[in-house]
């Protein structure tokens, strides 16, 4: 199986969120960064699907020159290349983001043959769109099934599970496909020494996209209210203990 | 200029959704799958689709279903509940017309502007769809359902032009509910790092069993294999609504916190007097967990016994 996964680069966010000046981003100076979530389940059942049918896993970004370093852990845990479309650092709106994903989703298979599966994951942790992955399969004729807890390939088709109350709805998708997948899929691996030293000499493409304009268009960004509660401290260690079961009388909730 | 609204089967939220699109102004229309009684909540016209390629979901032969609206209507905005399938229904009609998509919108401006849910909630942006037609979805919880002195609607049953859809439910499995689940429990008994271990979680299961609480954990726990990832509360794990929300040795993440915010009231236990969890809590207690929790279940058996 040919197998793409899309990651995105978002902030270790920490306890607080802080604005820059200007109102347009995270302040994230003193933040790591790391795969969103969801994304990071991505890139391990694309390797898990490989590791059970064989061929390739390729890792796109589209993101600020650093973003590398995504790419870098995702070939780390098991990924064979990396495509680095890279930006100044500007977010890009969804349609653009889909945009410039379908055109790098046909260049590539022009010229290394057609993607089985693209991956998704179902939502970035930071801007939350809830899109990219649908645009890009139309815009691609393909089919996709989204917020997968479930997922496995066989006979050219794709069992798609997703959790609903009470159970899981199935969708079966005939190959080539999308999907989007949420985190708890499965639990991603931590990689090892030798793989993260592999994982440098993987090659990694570079492509250089013109960002359009937005069509959702941010104008500023808020931190909301409520943040900065002073908590009401009940005590100090185990002595503590009738206060707390008082208050959880006063609330009703004592048993 | 109308409005089109999405509404899901017996989606309470769907009716939260309808008092944002009020705010967009003009007369109200709903896409419904039965003739649900919307009137009260301002909505003129019911739109009934009847198809049997309706029998399962499918989200492209609902946003079908919106297309086919959208020309009868002519409305300047459509908009959904940001459920699952709210967003996935508002993303297909966007892609299928090439229009751009806000999702879990708080508010809307008369000027194409919304106001809109980033990180799971911990951050707002204030963003301008750039197209005639907008298209939004409501974030869940932010916006209250209210109701108007309406007349009933007019129910208006139609039969869409649908053709076959590849991407459908094709079966439904249950599952068997194993004892309180999260997302409905009025107590959650959570545990992050400083739990410290998979047993660990010992003692908060004990405490959980006298409040007829559920068990949840961080992300940190899920990560480290501590405890499955159906317990995870947090932005990509489970959002909970309990009365209480007990956080043992959890730090405080913003990613942890968009989970558990709607608590009604937050007790953190942490070794931490700086932690950030104090700033999303109510009530706090500073020491080790590891005393702290045995001593308020022994604490609490003997109040109960009493």
């Amino acid at each position: 199986m040919r197998i793409l996964v899309c990651v995105k680069r978002v902030p270790l966010t920490g306890g607080k969120m802080v604005l820059t000046a200007d109102e347009q981003a995270l302040e994230t100076r003193h933040l790591g960064f790391t795969i969103s979530p969801h994304e990071e389940c991505g890139v391990e059942e694309a390797v898990r699907l490989v590791e059970e049918h064989g061929g390739e896993v390729t890792v796109l970004t589209l993101g600020p020159a650093e973003a590398e370093e995504q790419i870098r852990d995702s070939l780390a845990n098991g990924g064979d290349r990396g495509v680095h479309l890279v930006t100044d650092g500007e977010e890009w709106d969804p349609q653009a983001t889909a945009a410039a994903i379908v055109e790098t989703v046909q260049a590539e298979e022009s010229a290394g043959g057609g993607f089985d599966l693209i991956v998704f994951g179902n939502e970035s942790a930071d801007s939350g769109n809830y899109q990219v992955g649908i645009r890009v399969a139309y815009a691609l004729g393909r089919p996709i099934a989204t917020g997968l807890k479930g997922l496995s390939v066989a006979d050219d088709r794709a069992r798609c599970e997703q959790e609903v109350p009470g159970g899981r709805d199935i969708y079966e998708l005939p190959l080539p496909a999308l999907v989007s997948v949420l985190e708890g899929i499965n639990l991603p691996r931590y990689p090892s020494v030798p793989a993260k030293l592999r994982a440098r000499s993987k090659p990694v493409e570079q492509r250089n996209p013109e960002r359009p304009a937005a069509r959702l268009e941010k104008l500023r960004l808020v931190v909301p209210p409520g943040q900065g509660k002073q908590a009401e401290i009940l005590g100090n260690g185990p002595d503590a203990a009738p206060a707390v079961v008082e208050m959880m009388r006063e609330i009703g909730v004592a048993g | 200029m109308s409005v089109l609204v999405l509404v899901e089967p017996g989606e309470e939220l769907s009716l939260q959704a309808i008092s944002l699109a009020r705010d967009l102004g003009g007369p109200l229309h709903a896409l419904a799958f039965d003739a649900s009684e919307l009137g009260a909540y301002g909505v003129e016209t019911v739109h009934v689709a009847e198809h049997d390629h309706l029998s399962s979901y499918a989200p492209g032969a609902w946003a079908a279903c919106l297309e086919q609206l959208i020309d009868r209507a002519q409305p300047s905005a459509v908009v959904a509940a940001g459920t699952n399938r709210g967003n996935e229904v508002l993303a297909h009609l966007a892609a299928r017309r090439d229009l751009p998509f806000a999702a879990n919108c708080t508010a809307v401006g008369s000027d194409g502007t919304v106001t809109r849910v980033r990180w799971g909630g911990s951050l707002l942006e204030e963003a301008r769809i750039n197209s005639d037609l907008k298209v939004l979805s409501v974030a869940p919880h932010m916006v209250e359902a209210t109701t108007v002195n309406g007349a009933a609607a007019n129910v208006e049953r139609f039969e869409p032009e649908l053709g076959e859809e590849i991407v459908r439910v094709v079966e439904h499995a249950e599952t068997p509910s194993a004892g309180i689940s999260l997302a409905e429990a009025k107590v959650v008994v959570s545990g992050g790092r400083g739990v410290g271990s998979a047993d660990g979680f010992g003692m908060l299961e004990e405490l959980a069993g006298l409040l007829n609480a559920a068990v949840g954990c961080s992300r940190v726990v899920t990560m480290a294999g501590w405890r499955p990832h159906t317990d995870q509360v947090g932005q990509t794990g489970t959002k909970v609504a309990p009365d209480l929300y007990i956080a043992c040795g959890i730090s405080g993440a913003t990613q942890h916190i968009a989970g558990c915010k709607g608590a009604k009231k937050i007790l953190a236990i942490n070794s931490d007097s700086e932690a950030p969890i104090l700033a999303s809590a109510d009530y706090a207690v500073i020491g080790d967990l590891a005393e702290i929790v045995p001593a308020i279940t022994a604490e609490l058996r003997k109040a109960q016994a009493s």
